[in-house]
Order: C-alpha cells, then structure tokens, then sequence
C-alpha cells in the first residue's frame, strides 16, 4: 500500500538559478518557500532585494511568460486530502500510437503525472509512465481499468507498482551553486 | 481528512491553479469569494499551518531545471535497505522509494547538466556494481498537479 503524499520531479539545485537574471534569481530564492501573506506580498519580496512590488510583479510574470514558472498557486497537500494511495503505472503501448493516446490518458481523473519514457528489452518493456492517485488502493485500480480500457489494443501489457515505502524524498529546495558570485 | 469550512474549499478551488498576480492578491481573492482580505490571508495560514497546503507561491518548472533522470534497480529483498542506504549518499538523489516489483528501487537522479549526470550515474553504477535502468524523459504529457477536489465524495469516506 502506498503511503506516499503526491510525488513530485526534482528541482536539481545549481543548473536552474544559473540561467537566470540575478534578481530573477533572487525573486526565485526569495519566494521558493511561499509568498509573505501580508496585503502586498511583492513589496515584502521586493524590499530587501531594492525593487518595488510593481518591478516584482512584471518580473514574475515573464518568467511566467517564459515559463520558469508554470503558475502561482495555492499548492494542496492532496495526502492531507485523503489522497493517500498512489501507484505508478506503467503501459507498454504501440509506438505508432503512444503520443495520441498519452495525450488523451493525461486528462483522466487522478492522473497526476504521465511520461514516455524508453523501453530496455526484455527486461523493461513499458514505454507509458501514468502516475495514479486515489482514495484508496481499490480506487488506483478502477482508475487503471479505465485507463486499460482507454488505450484498448494499442496497449499490450500493463503493471501497477505501488511504493511500499519511501525511503528518500526531499522538498523542492533551489540552492546557489557553491562559490558562484552573486 | 482536515476538517475544512465552505471558505477553505472553495478558497482550494478557485486558488489550486492561478492566483492573481496584482498588487493586493489577497484582497482579489477576498472579493471573489466574498470574504474579507483578513480572512483570505487567516485562512491561508491555517492551511498551511495544518498541511492542508503545502504551499502558497510560485511553482517552478522543474523540467527546465538542469538534469535529471528516474532510474530502478532490482536487488535482493534482504540487501534493498543497505543499497537504498548507498544510493541516498551518492550526490543528487533526490527521491527513492521502494516498489513491489523486480525492480524494487525507483529514484531520481539529478545534476546541474547531463554531464554532470551522467558522471554521477556511472559512478553510482560503479559503486552498486550494476547497471542501473535508466528510464529518462522522453516526452511529459500532463505534468499538473491541480485537479477537481470532489469534496462530498471526501466528505463520506
């Protein structure tokens, strides 16, 4: 049984600050934690950085624009939401139609995540990575049924993995690289 | 489940995806909500004061930043916990956890660059002395979290 909260990709530290602009840098360093729930909280940001709340603003919405950040959210913890189960599920399905059908899979409820990713034959066949979450283990399974049927004959074998126990997982934390320059 | 008021679910509704990025954000989301701005930001700490939210703020995307790469390993039952002790040492791992399958270690391996990465996978390789499966990104096609919160259904379970 899966006791895992919503898994989440790595932020790898020092390559992802490097690209950036030094204040956007220091914006991303400064907000990675959360926003200060305060009535401006890009003037609080700004402040020590020597910008004001507007400057902030517009420069949170170009690495919006450029996509360094996906959205500003309220984040839900959905384990505390009684998201407690989860399985990995992996597809082995035709290449021919792997794009279309990852694409349609992406939309069914309680998909979190969903990659393609290589096969290694024999050993690993499966080239459709779906990342599951529900209510319970028996919820996991009809949501994998649904995706079974989703991807019909194009899918030739299928396996759920359930994470028995987390042995590593740590937050999302950017850091400077070390002895870089400010 | 947390307990959670009308406010709070509607406040994760409405707020999961996009908040406003203008100059008194709390104050936007109050009127929509029809809440007072104190409110918002008093609900808002005590979800995040309660893990009901893990965060309020940017959500960075992770697919930009650097290298990385999912690996899995298939070990001995016995020896799992002294490999997965091995594995967390080695620089840049960052999740592991352990599957009921063959392949029975799952974890990411990360790197400023795919130089560096692939340095680090080899040496971790040359540690184990196994090749590790490498399972990389090929192409993402939801990589969202948000989704529609069916809070009756929470409500009965």
């Amino acid at each position: 049984m899966s006791v895992s909260t919503c898994p989440s990709e790595p932020v790898p530290v020092a390559g992802f600050l490097d690209g950036l602009d030094p204040l956007d840098r220091d914006i991303v360093l400064a907000t990675q934690a959360g926003l200060p729930l305060v009535p401006d909280p890009w003037s609080a940001v700004g402040k020590p950085l020597g910008l004001a709340g507007n400057e902030v603003r517009a420069r949170m919405q170009r690495m919006i624009d450029s996509g360094v950040i996906r959205r500003i959210a309220a984040v839900p913890n959905h384990y505390r939401l009684g998201y407690v189960a989860n399985g990995m599920t992996v597809w082995d399905v035709d290449d021919a139609h792997v794009e279309r059908l990852g694409r349609e899979v992406a939309g069914i409820p309680g998909v979190s995540h969903c990659y393609r990713r290589p096969r290694h034959l024999p050993e690993w066949p499966y080239n459709l990575f779906v990342m599951l979450h529900g209510r319970s283990q028996d919820e996991v399974e009809q949501q994998a049924e649904v995706l079974r049927e989703r991807l019909g004959d194009a899918c030739r074998d299928h396996r759920i993995l359930y994470s028995s126990r987390i042995l590593k997982k740590t937050g999302l934390r950017l850091a400077r690289s070390s002895g870089r320059p400010r | 489940m947390a307990a959670l008021d009308e406010l709070d679910r509607r406040l994760i509704d409405a707020y999961q995806r996009d908040l406003p990025l203008c100059e008194r954000p709390f104050a936007a989301m109050a009127e929509r909500l029809d809440a007072s701005e104190a409110q918002v930001v008093e609900r808002l700490q005590s979800l995040l004061q309660r893990a009901v939210l893990s965060r309020v703020g940017p959500v960075f995307d992770h697919v930009r930043a650097g290298a990385s790469l999912l690996a899995a390993l298939a070990v001995p039952e016995a020896e799992r916990d002294a490999v997965a002790a091995a594995i967390n040492r080695s620089p840049g791992v960052n999740h592991n956890y352990a599957r009921e399958h063959d392949y029975n270690l799952w974890f990411v391996m990360t790197a400023a660059d795919e130089v560096q990465l692939e340095a680090r996978l080899e040496a971790l390789e040359e540690e184990l002395g196994q090749p590790l499966l490498r399972l990389p990104m090929v192409e993402g096609y939801h990589i969202d979290l948000g989704f529609p919160i069916p809070w009756d259904e929470l409500e009965a379970s």
